[in-house]
């Protein structure tokens, strides 16, 4: 095992425990790991965009191809930056205006197709007693109107249409459950994996020291 | 204060402490439980599995390293056995803190494998607006990777010669830690129909669900659970398995502080009433 790797592990355990000190109190460690993070993650996306983004996309296309087009596109994403002047924040309108354009074109077609036609088609389901899927579709049915009429406030949640809102946040509380308790085996996957690090680096040092 | 409302007020530090005792015992003390199976994600395997020797895969590494604990090990499987089987990959990392990531774990494998770039593997890397990428591969994979990770233009690159879109890979794997699957799944299947399978994290996995209902992917593996399963079935790698036994214990142990949250709030509530 070289030193390197010994001494960035050590960094990697001292920034784990740093983090892990919130969970008695705020304290110094914490802050300076924190920012850490955030002034790391910034200063490596800036240079992940330069070399991924302008040099491959603006710099080289102009400068080596003669593509000079590109520099309207350039040019437009510029202008965004006139928001940092309260006198030429207007500038800024036309690039978001075009941007919006552009995405909003694309993305409505396809977001509707995609997660509302598909959806719905799919809580279209044939219902029968013949087996256990079509009680599992009836569930599905049951469930898709009852958490829509939940939603429904254009009339009082009383007799019929309150017993389905009423079996219809049932619904909705066992969705989030699902999702609390899935949230929960994230969070303790990644505390495991962190307590297994520490526990590696505690294995490689009293071999890289002690040879065992 | 009598007890059970002790129980309620209980200090969320105790909670910590004892989260981390039932993670650390296993750590020091390993045992395996055993892994059982989703269809979700045995559906992933047996897609990977039928693919024959020279057929293309599409691994969209989509995850920073925040998330490595959750869905590396899948990326790791999933590489492992197509490398195995001789399966071509073609790899991109749209996750802005993740081509570094994702190139080590490919230098690694292809190094055990003894796999070689542009003839075995072809590593696109990162280009930001992960939505205009996704589509513009649809399209050709060179109007947003003109060149791969390393600087060699793609048409150079003998595994990629005749390989042009979405339409000449078999089928995609996206491992992410985002909301980039929204992406795969809304322009990728949406717009380009391409057969698309999710690895997630635990907190994503519910969210997409429903897509699997309505077929939209046809396979999910969800955190490391379904990382471990993915193991169990390809037999490539073990780490998410080790890790089930702590996930396991620390389960237990939340489950026993719910139940004595509820019980305190139940008791307390019913001494008030009287």
């Amino acid at each position: 095992m070289d030193l390197g790797t010994i001494i960035w592990n050590t960094v990697a355990l001292f920034l784990t425990l740093c983090i892990f000190s919130f969970l008695y109190k705020d304290n110094p460690f914490y802050k300076f790991a924190e920012h850490l993070v955030v002034g790391v993650s910034a200063g490596y996306f800036a240079i992940i965009l330069y070399f991924n983004g302008f040099i491959p996309k603006v710099w080289e296309p102009v400068t080596q191809k003669g593509e000079w087009w590109y520099l309207l596109p350039t040019i437009l994403g510029m202008m965004t930056w006139a928001r940092f002047s309260k006198k030429w924040s207007w500038i800024s309108r036309f690039a978001i205006a075009f941007y919006m354009g552009i995405a909003v074109g694309v993305a409505i077609p396809l977001e509707m197709q995609q997660r509302v036609i598909k959806q719905l088609h799919a809580t279209m389901l044939p219902v029968h007693f013949t087996n256990i899927q079509g009680v599992w579709n009836l569930l599905i049915m049951l469930g898709v109107l009852c958490g829509l009429i939940y939603f429904f406030f254009s009339m009082g949640h009383k007799g019929v249409v309150g017993g389905a809102a009423r079996l219809g946040i049932w619904i909705l509380m066992i969705g989030f459950g699902a999702g609390f308790g899935l949230t929960v085996m994230g969070r303790i996957s990644l505390l495991a994996d962190r307590i297994t690090e520490i526990h590696n680096w505690y294995l490689m040092v009293t071999k890289a020291l002690w040879g065992f | 204060m009598n007890f059970y409302e002790r129980l309620m007020n209980l200090d969320r530090r105790w909670v910590y402490l004892v989260v981390g005792i039932a993670v650390i015992i296993p750590v020091l003390n390993p045992f395996r439980v055993p892994v059982y199976v989703t269809q979700e994600v045995k559906a992933i395997y047996d897609c990977v599995e039928s693919l024959e020797p020279g057929d293309i895969l599409f691994l969209a590494i989509d995850y920073d390293p925040q998330a490595m604990a959750e869905v590396h090990p899948m990326a790791k499987a999933i590489m492992r056995q197509c490398f195995a089987k001789d399966v071509k990959l073609i790899i991109s990392a749209l996750s802005q803190n993740g081509p570094g990531m994702a190139e080590q774990l490919i230098s690694e494998l292809s190094k055990e494998f003894g796999k070689k770039s542009g003839i075995d593997y072809c590593y696109l890397g990162y280009k930001p607006y992960f939505s205009i990428v996704i589509l513009g591969m649809g399209q050709n994979f060179r109007i947003p990777f003109p060149t791969d990770y390393y600087g060699v233009p793609l048409d150079s690159l003998p595994m990629m010669r005749g390989v042009q879109n979405y339409d000449d890979v078999k089928v995609v794997i996206d491992i992410s830690s985002g909301n980039i699957t929204d992406y795969w799944i809304i322009y990728g299947n949406g717009r380009y129909n391409v057969k698309l399978a999710v690895g997630v994290t635990g907190v994503m996995t519910a969210n997409y669900y429903p897509y699997l209902a309505s077929g939209q992917i046809f396979g999910l593996m969800g955190g490391l659970k379904g990382a471990s399963e993915y193991e169990v079935l390809s037999k490539q790698g073990d780490r998410a398995i080790k890790m089930m036994s702590i996930q396991t214990t620390a389960h237990i142990v939340i489950i026993l502080f719910i139940v004595a949250g509820n019980i305190g709030y139940f008791m307390s509530r019913k001494k008030k009433i009287k």
